[in-house]
């Protein structure tokens, strides 16, 4: 038996070699990933064994136990996974097609662009409109910005390296404008938007968070694995890409669009939490390789598991603090980063 | 005429700053503001300019300058066009030093912030120009830019993180954190300018090595220039510089870009002539972001640290398209 195995539609529209031991890999990160949700559901003020957290989940456990867990933690938990999985997959296609390694949603000003949308619907709508609209108004917040950032960062084409620069000016002056929402504001939405500006899962609950951005995930993730095919293409560079017959620049865009529309929906219910976009991918490739096919799956996996953890550390550590979880993930993140760019060093 | 026109632009500055005196919120008349410095009566209107507006102009101004001087001086040192405190996280790392002090240490006082503000501002800074000289190249503009773009999100995100679990004086540190000159006091400026004093001083003197450094490191060396110590000596006038006046006025954007590229594009490459007017045009301009700050959202102020983001970004954009690739 041969390392792949081609799994291929009729056309070949959707392609991908499926590779053994990213399989396996994928299936040990799921497990792990299911471990860290059930340790992290038992985790808190109120200890619970995670034999008492599956037995409650099956159904059988004692009733004190099931309002804690189903009602309060486990929407958390959920929520964790989603939004660091769809973050995690964000950065993978930018940086796939930005080629570049040290391309993610928050460098590149996604984020402050969705968190600003966000902000403004807690200010202009809070209260008013129902919750569930909030992904489309931080969705297309993220839109906008990217669209300007790809506009001003075009010169012929677009610099990845260009990119990255006037995404850090923009989301300096994004931030800003946040900024001066929150403090225009009243102290209670101030103290709120913060916590979003931060990013923060604090608080999830089933109807509001998980029922709102389930669809977008579920529709999302499942349509960027299909374009795997395109993906894989985009990364061996622009002429050798469109010599294969590919539309590089229309592919682009639309990938593009995915990425931005996957971290839109992740920023409105779990706020900017940084830099999952930036180490889930990278420790995905270090993983399986570079090919797409298994790049997204693991990489959606590890970021829910970064995530679990960043909330899990964020919410025990500093009893009877929560501190937001994306000060965690920017506390990892950035040395991280760091670290990226020292193994870099000599590229740029 | 260069010196003509710098004390033609310092006569714009002292006509703005006593615009700034006289309009806000309440306008005063000239006569009124006149009046309070001469013949004190100790009225509603004369107190409210010797307690708030004056210390207000004036900190507006000198942080100002100095956010200004400063930036010109990061950006020959590290040859990057888009180098200023706030961009290279040095900015931020005294923002969170400070944040760090008052919550955790119970630090408190101006002088004792100061301090903590430069120590932030030294290790945040050495962090990133260290980060963004490693490699085969020696220090390119991008990599340092990167540094210190992910120096500020981590240092922001911890800041912000202290601030929401401590939950004190909340609106207060966060009208601060983006960077505003209202509601100071005289004694707050009285704590942090012989910092900023020294700094203008060390950047001056140094001023002719600059323009040396200008030319690159290895002409500089084959000059005779120590580069070395030139280098330590503009870090340490850098520190000195913005760790005063993120102390005063939080964390400021953009100015430190702004103005050197105004400066440069007027006054052509010597240093000599860079660095006063940096300093005054850097002044005029935080006094007159501040000025029309009030007329924003009247009765409410915006912060001046969102008008300089905002009138900064464009200037940013501008010069990264500008910006060959070099290395």
């Amino acid at each position: 038996m041969s390392k792949y195995k081609p799994l291929r539609s009729r056309g070949a529209q959707f392609s991908v070699l499926i590779e053994k031991r990213a399989v396996w890999i994928t299936l040990i990160l799921f497990i792990v990933c299911l471990a860290a949700m059930i340790v992290s559901t038992g985790a808190g003020s109120q200890f619970i064994t995670p034999l008492n957290v599956i037995k409650t989940l099956l159904g059988k456990g004692e009733p004190t136990y099931e309002v804690i867990i189903m009602k309060l933690r486990l929407p958390r938990i959920i929520i964790a996974v989603l939004v660091g999985s769809s973050l995690a997959v964000a950065g993978a296609v930018l940086q796939s097609i930005i080629r570049n390694p040290l391309a993610s949603p928050d460098v590149a000003g996604i984020t402050e662009g969705a968190s600003l949308g966000a902000v403004l619907f807690i200010f202009l709508f809070g209260g008013t409109v129902p919750i569930h609209w909030m992904p489309l108004t931080s969705i297309t917040g993220a839109f906008l910005i990217t669209g300007l950032l790809y506009i001003l960062a075009w010169k012929k084409g677009v610099d990845p390296l260009r990119l990255v620069l006037i995404g850090i000016g923009i989301s300096a002056a994004i931030k800003s404008i946040s900024y001066m929402l929150v403090i225009s504001g009243p102290l209670q939405l101030a103290q709120r938007s913060l916590t979003f500006m931060t990013g923060s899962i604090y608080g999830t609950s089933w109807d509001k968070d998980v029922l709102t951005l389930l669809p977008w995930v579920a529709v999302l993730l499942p349509l960027t694995w299909l374009q795997t095919r395109n993906v894989n293409i985009q990364a061996l560079g622009d002429e050798v890409a469109s010599s294969a017959g590919a539309h590089v620049q229309k592919h682009r865009l639309l990938l593009l669009a995915l990425s931005v529309a996957l971290a839109g929906a992740a920023v409105a219910i779990g706020g900017a939490i940084g830099f999952i976009g930036l180490m889930a991918p990278h420790m995905a490739r270090k993983l399986v390789g570079s090919s797409f096919g298994s790049v997204l799956p693991v990489s959606a996996l590890l970021g829910a598991i970064i995530l679990l953890l960043a909330d899990l550390a964020a919410r025990t550590a500093f009893l009877p603090n929560d501190v937001p979880a994306g000060v965690l993930t920017a506390a990892i993140g950035a040395p991280f980063f760091m670290y990226l760019l020292y193994r870099n060093r000599n590229r740029y | 005429m260069r010196v003509v026109y710098l004390f033609t632009l310092l006569g714009a500055l002292g006509a703005i700053m006593i615009a700034s005196i006289a309009f806000g919120v309440t306008d005063i008349p000239l006569g009124t503001v006149w009046e309070s410095l001469t013949q004190f009566n100790g009225s509603n209107e004369h107190l409210v300019i010797r307690t708030t507006r004056i210390p207000r102009a004036l900190i507006a101004a000198s942080v100002g300058a100095c956010l200004a001087v400063a930036g010109a001086v990061m950006q020959v040192m590290t040859r990057n066009p888009i180098a200023s405190p706030s961009t290279l996280g040095v900015n931020s790392g005294a923002a969170f030093f400070i944040m760090l002090a008052s919550v955790w240490l119970g630090v408190s006082g101006m002088n004792a912030f100061t301090w903590v503000a430069l120590i932030g501002a030294a290790i945040s800074g050495g962090i990133v120009f260290l980060l963004g000289s490693v490699g085969r190249d020696g220090m390119s503009p991008v990599k340092i830019t990167l540094a210190g773009a992910s120096m500020s999100a981590f240092f922001a995100s911890l800041t912000q993180g202290l601030m929401l679990t401590d939950g004190k004086m909340f609106d207060q540190i966060l009208v601060w954190l983006v960077g505003s000159v209202a509601g100071r006091e005289m004694a707050q400026l009285q704590a942090v300018w012989p910092y900023m004093l020294a700094g203008m001083i060390i950047s001056l003197l140094l001023s002719r090595h600059l323009n040396v450094l200008a030319m690159g490191d290895d002409v500089a060396q084959g000059l005779g220039q120590s580069t070395a110590y030139i280098k330590l000596f503009g870090a340490l006038a850098v520190i000195l510089l913005a760790g005063a006046s993120v102390a005063v006025a939080g964390p400021i954007a953009f100015v430190g870009i702004i103005i050197p590229h105004i400066v440069r594009y007027f006054i052509g490459t010597d240093f000599r002539w860079i660095l006063p007017y940096c300093a005054v045009l850097g002044a005029i301009l935080l006094v007159a972001a501040d000025l029309g700050s009030r007329y924003i959202a009247m009765p409410k102020e915006v912060p001046v640290g969102v008008m300089t983001a905002v009138i900064g970004v464009p200037f940013f954009v501008y010069i990264a398209r500008k910006g060959r690739r070099t290395s």
